[in-house]
């Protein structure tokens, strides 16, 4: 081999990675073959607009009580119908939406941040502090979460606030052993070795570095224990130990219509029925998500 | 294989011990003082120290906790403070029926989940595969509460097939309450069903692209018998432990799916000693379901193991 075509090979090589499609192309490749994905992705951000802005253009006041309209089936002044109290049953679906996206949504949020972050300095440092913490964790993994969710609840009382510290604390051991491992990886690989002889700060190394290459995962982790708690918050608020009434909260309209359902069906319903979309649509979405980060397997 | 044994065993054993720290810790800060609750907000304050000594209540507390762990552990749980009866009766006897109705979802999402999973992987990427995935794949996260309210709207309410309560007697034994046991038992199989499906397709896809596979099709055995000998023998190895797993998982469904069809388990008896505040109830019922919980995880890890030796080195 002479020095001639070693020169250009490398320029072929070089020529060859200038022309490969960036992340983002390949990503959007891949999401293009997942159909379902795709749908259950635009019903998800669908649900979440309507959290968002939904509340402001109800057409009734979800408390508002109307006697003389009581349990009035489905018309066109009353889409899904009233209630006991003749409240109006899509206007509380639409505003119980939003307790559902906030308590789940923070509980998961919560849960992220600081169990990537504990995940991060665990795996990074590892030792002793690092053994028990993960020892610690896979014990809390080992209770089922709806248990620990009631006794926790129990202590401290069936608050907006104490629900999202639940959601928090019972997905906090995952995300945290996500990211230590993907972290455990990663930093024995050469970007971060030579960011480490370059003399860059640990700050640098982690933000730059690091956390970068942990995004996808923890973006369908995220997406996928947001499903989880959307299930949890419901779960408890039909339990009557969540969301306390006249919250429109969804579990807890389920749980309301069930002794009426035999006179007024759509009271169960709707409700039933939104919860459930709401579900497979996010469970679509976060397995459009994993297909689009792991095409193989679809592992993390 | 022993190591391996003794290892998670030891784990088992942490396991337990946390969580019963963690439950006696969370149990006794809960607001409001069990003296007081008990006999009410008019009592004396000599009534309520005789009680608080009755209940060991003004011992240090890490002396409470030991002698509280000891007791739990010889099956002394005390009396319930709610309906005065002895705990460990009362949780024993639920215990037996929600094992009557974990063994009914089992019967039902086992043997469909393996069916419909190797159905799925013959039928690979065909619409029947693809209908079974997808289906299962959106009813994997939905909650218990929603599928059982569907089915008891349907088929207990619409249709009068099945009971929409399953408040059994007693003493009725196992074949007169079957009737009953349905509904809740297709509402916890169903999500684990998902998972059966999707671990067996999954690992049946794999053994039907293995090279000893087609030379046995190949050499003109019949499909019947590669399918026995050959494809299922290493196709299920994941979907045992799955199986083992998804028991565990079932405790949790067993407490939404209970107290939705008001049916006597111990789940149901945990939300009744929550709503009432009935402290020891609410300990031994919760003790008792991470016992099984771990012990159910111990088997499965076990079974994986003593099926798949690579496990083992880890």
């Amino acid at each position: 081999m002479n020095g001639s075509s070693d020169e250009k090979s490398k320029n072929e090589e070089i020529q060859n990675l200038q022309n490969q499609p960036g992340k983002l192309t390949i990503y959007w490749k891949r999401l293009k073959r997942q159909p379902f994905a795709i749908g259950g992705g635009v019903i998800f951000l669908f649900f979440l607009l309507m959290a968002i802005i939904g509340p402001l253009v109800v057409p009734y006041n979800y408390q508002a009580q109307d006697i003389a309209n009581r349990l009035k089936p489905p018309s066109p002044a009353h889409f899904y119908g009233t209630d006991q109290y003749g409240r109006d049953v899509f206007s509380r679906i639409i505003v119980g939406s939003r307790g559902i996206f906030l308590l789940g949504g923070s509980g998961t949020l919560l849960a992220v941040v600081i169990g990537a972050t504990l995940g991060l300095l665990s795996g990074y440092y590892g030792g002793l502090s690092d053994e028990v913490l993960m020892r610690l964790f896979d014990v809390l993994l080992s209770i089922p979460p709806i248990l620990l969710a009631l006794v926790l609840l129990v202590t401290i009382g069936p608050s907006k606030p104490g629900l999202i510290l639940v959601v928090a604390l019972l997905y906090l051991p995952i995300e945290a052993r996500v990211m230590r491992s993907m972290v455990l990886s990663l930093k024995t690989k050469e970007f971060v070795e030579a960011a480490r002889i370059r003399g860059e700060k640990k700050l640098y190394i982690w933000f730059r570095e690091i956390l970068p290459n942990t995004l996808g995962s923890m973006l369908v982790e995220g997406s996928m224990r947001f499903s989880y708690a959307i299930f949890l918050v419901a779960s408890l608020g039909f339990l009557g130990l969540g969301v306390q009434p006249p919250s429109p909260d969804w579990g807890l309209q389920i749980n309301e219509a069930r002794g009426w359902f035999s006179i007024a069906p759509w009271l169960l319903i709707f409700p039933a029925g939104t919860i459930s979309l709401l579900i497979i649509a996010a469970n679509l979405m976060t397995d459009g998500l994993r297909h689009v980060f792991y095409p193989i397997g679809g592992e993390i | 294989m022993l190591r391996f044994t003794l290892r998670r065993l030891g784990f088992v054993l942490l396991t337990f011990l946390i969580a019963s720290l963690l439950i006696f810790s969370l149990t006794e800060i809960l607001p409001g003082d069990v003296a007081t609750m008990v006999l009410g907000r008019f009592a004396t304050p000599s009534a309520l120290q005789n009680l608080r000594a009755k209940l060991g209540l003004d011992r240090p507390v890490y002396i409470q906790y030991i002698s509280w762990l000891t007791n739990f552990i010889i099956g002394k749980w005390g009396d319930s403070i709610s309906t005065q009866a002895e705990v460990f009766g009362l949780v024993m006897h639920r215990l037996k029926n929600s094992g009557m109705l974990a063994l009914v979802g089992c019967l039902i999402y086992i043997p469909t989940g393996i069916f419909l999973g190797i159905v799925a992987a013959f039928r690979k990427n065909k619409w029947l595969d693809q209908t079974i995935s997808m289906t299962s794949l959106a009813f994997i996260g939905l909650p218990e509460f929603v599928t059982g309210v569907i089915l008891i709207a349907i088929f207990a309410i619409k249709l009068r097939i099945f009971p929409a309560s399953s408040a059994i007697d007693p003493d009725a034994r196992f074949i007169e309450i079957l009737p009953q046991l349905v509904l809740p038992g297709i509402t916890i199989a169903l999500t684990n069903l998902a998972y059966v499906i999707r671990m067996t397709r999954s690992s049946t896809v794999e053994v039907l692209q293995t090279e000893y596979v087609r030379s046995a099709y190949l050499k003109g055995l019949r499909p019947g018998y590669v399918l026995r000998k050959h494809v299922l023998r290493n196709a299920l190895l994941p979907t045992v432990t799955i199986i083992a797993i998804s028991i565990a998982y079932l405790i949790g469904g067993l407490i939404i799916t209970e107290s939705l069809f008001s049916y006597p388990g111990v789940g149901r008896l945990l939300l009744f000693a929550i709503s009432h505040r009935d402290l020891p109830l609410i300990q031994a019922t919760s003790m008792l379901i991470v016992l099984i919980f771990s012990v159910s995880n111990f088997f499965a890890d076990i079974i994986y193991a003593y099926l798949d030796p690579r496990i083992r080195y880890k």
